[in-house]
């Protein structure tokens, strides 16, 4: 039981925090608080669905070439629809519900309100100390790592990370310093959707794909992201295995506990916010406090 | 008595023939109290009626967030606790509406402060995400105890509001009305009895200002989560009634950004915008069900809808308009008609 909880809470907090980490970086450069983050990761589980049970492509270059897709997918969202009204912020909100709904429907009219389970990459298991691990959940933990490393280069490497992590400090004095903003914030959403389409793919064969799918992560990333700490990624991913593991150990231990799935998060959530309010690993502003 | 009649005429005459918004308002508030007259199909009654209780909803939501700047995420919880306490209290305890939709009120009142009260903590994002978390707490709680609460289908066979459905709709229009007249009084920067609603604003505008210049701010914050639950509560208790069950339905997600949806498609920050918003979108999406299409893409239509207003009137749709019809004095701050070159009341030039 307790290396099974393991191995499923490793995999759905290493979700949850790919999840949450693209979710930051978009809401950091951007101030976009994007709700439609969890839609291109249904629509990335949509496309691999498509590729590997109706088309049965080879299935690595179809992982590529659908996170690809989503990626500029979202940044034609981010040009057309979220870049003309980024000064009203309710409205980018709202923006990002009605896309959310708007794939949803589409979706839904498409493929039909029910559930169905994609193929695995790799068929087949091992057993490691007696519990069966499924190939696939074992590249899901890879990727997740993978993933994790590569953005973590990105950040700290690189002239783009560099630049990334200036906007989100200070728009204005970056923008004074040569940096194409727009530019930037566009890259970057197109980033954060190419990472939940790593989660999509990676991760959706484990679990069923639906229409509503993206209702609960946005919930759980929502969660972590804001008991992490706005705007701290390392915060982020912690808070994102927290509930992951928690998430995890309610469904096997309490019975009924998949009713629970949301609301343990949030349980945590809400009085680790109430001791500490600006999240686990946040930063107090000054002129902020009251 | 022709003399009041005069002086009514007078009356309508200068404050609210000569102003558009306040004529349109006229009108609408005309035409919903006629449209039994004209609805052949009791089907379209019933839409109207739900309607209306979302109106009051929706508006509710715009006091919090709007006047007071407290995004509430999960304002569903206020509309699922009054439903579900109308149907405990008038299933086990067989109460009859006038006593449960007060009291259905009173316990989201009560439930808005308890949530509010930790939650005044927090302030922007953070307590959005709060207040995002309770609702769905409650669902995990109400699915596990399925044979009180009734689990996923929820509690039915709730009593009638009244036994015709047309008596039902005036019930809930004429709710609706004092409703919204009392949120708006309550919200309104510039009445001259009512001092809450400039406190209101200056909360959200600069809340560290607020508490300088001696506001006791999180009073009034709790203040605006009490009246704001009410008439939420209000208009849960209203919907158990009118469809005659209560289920975790009332407390999912997507009821909470409806509420978002709504008064933001219309205008946040008026309380005549949430209105306008619910009874363009919700009657759109339901007479689209009439039709076998329909029933598949109104949500598609729904959703490209907002998204077509809120790229061209990112304020939404009510602001919208008003700045194309109405225009403000500069002097003495009453609204004007727009053709208007002098202000109605002091004389002074109105495009300058």
């Amino acid at each position: 039981m307790i290396k099974m909880i393991i191995i499923n809470g490793l995999v759905l907090g290493g979700m949850y925090a790919i999840l949450a980490i693209g979710f930051s970086l978009v809401f950091g450069v951007g101030r976009i608080l994007n709700m439609a983050h969890t839609a291109f990761y249904m629509v990335t589980a949509f496309l691999i669905y498509v590729a590997a049970n109706i088309f049965n492509f080879p299935r690595l270059p179809a992982a590529i070439l659908s996170i690809l897709i989503v990626g500029l997918f979202a940044m034609m969202c981010y040009k057309l629809l979220f870049d003309r009204v980024k000064e009203h912020e309710t409205a980018i909100m709202i923006i990002g519900i009605a896309l959310a709904m708007l794939f949803q429907e589409v979706l839904l009219l498409i493929f039909g309100g029910h559930y169905s389970g994609i193929k695995p990459f790799i068929a087949g298991f091992v057993t490691i100390t007696g519990v069966s691990v499924t190939y696939q959940q074992l590249l899901a933990i890879a990727a997740t790592i993978a993933t994790l490393a590569g953005i973590w280069i990105l950040l700290k490497k690189t002239t783009l990370g560099l630049a990334v992590r200036s906007i989100s400090q200070d728009r204005e004095i970056a923008n004074l310093m040569g940096i194409n903003v727009g530019w930037i914030c566009m890259v970057t959403f197109g980033i954060s959707a190419c990472l939940a389409g790593v989660a999509g793919v990676v991760i959706a064969p484990i679990f069923m794909v639906h229409p509503l799918m993206w209702v609960n992560p946005l919930i759980i990333t929502l969660a972590a992201i804001v008991l992490g700490g706005m705007g701290s990624i390392k915060g982020g991913v912690i808070a994102a295995f927290i509930l992951g593991y928690a998430e995890t150990t309610v469904i096997f231990v309490v019975p009924e506990g998949s009713f629970l799935r949301g609301a343990v998060s949030m349980a945590i959530m809400i009085p680790a916010l109430l001791l500490r309010p600006e999240g686990l690993f946040g930063v107090v502003f000054e002129e902020e406090l009251l | 008595m022709s003399g009041y009649l005069f002086w009514l005429y007078k009356w309508l005459q200068g404050e609210i023939f000569t102003i558009p918004g306040r004529l349109l308002a006229a009108v609408f508030i005309v035409v919903l109290f006629m449209f039994p007259l004209f609805a052949k199909n009791p089907y379209f009654l019933d839409i109207l009626t739900l309607t209306a209780i979302f109106a009051i909803y929706a508006a509710s939501w715009d006091v919090l967030a709007g006047f007071t700047g407290q995004i509430n995420l999960g304002h569903a919880l206020f509309f699922g606790v009054a439903a579900y306490t109308v149907a405990f209290l008038n299933k086990y305890l067989g109460l009859l509406p006038w006593a449960t939709i007060p009291l259905g009120g009173i316990i989201s009142v009560l439930v808005g402060f308890i949530v509010g009260f930790p939650a005044l903590r927090l302030r922007g994002i953070y307590l959005s995400l709060v207040t995002l978390g309770f609702p769905i707490i409650l669902t995990g709680i109400i699915l596990i105890f399925a044979d009180f609460t009734g689990g996923e289908l929820g509690l039915s066979g709730i009593g009638y509001l009244s036994s015709a459905n047309i008596m039902n709709y005036y019930i809930v229009f004429f709710v609706m009305l004092i409703s919204l007249f009392l949120m708006y009084k309550f919200t309104h920067a510039e009445s001259k009895i009512i001092r809450v609603g400039v406190i209101l604003h200056a909360i959200r505008e600069d809340e560290i200002t607020a508490r300088s210049s001696g506001i006791n701010t999180t009073r009034y914050k709790l203040l605006a989560f009490g009246v704001s639950g009410f008439f939420a509560g209000i208009s849960g208790s209203l919907y158990t009634h009118s469809i005659r069950i209560a289920g975790p339905s009332t407390l999912e997600l997507f009821l909470s950004f409806q509420a978002i949806l709504w008064t933001i498609f219309g205008g946040m920050r008026t309380i005549y915008g949430s209105v306008v918003g619910v009874f363009i979108l919700y009657p759109l999406t339901e007479f689209l069900r009439i039709y076998e299409v329909g029933e598949h893409v109104r949500f598609i239509i729904m959703a490209l809808l907002l998204i077509i207003v809120l790229l061209f009137m990112p304020e939404g749709l009510t602001i919208w308009i008003r700045d194309k019809i109405e225009v403000k004095c500069q002097r003495c701050k009453l609204p004007n008609i727009r053709i208007r070159k002098s202000c109605r009341a002091c004389g002074a030039f109105l495009h300058l």
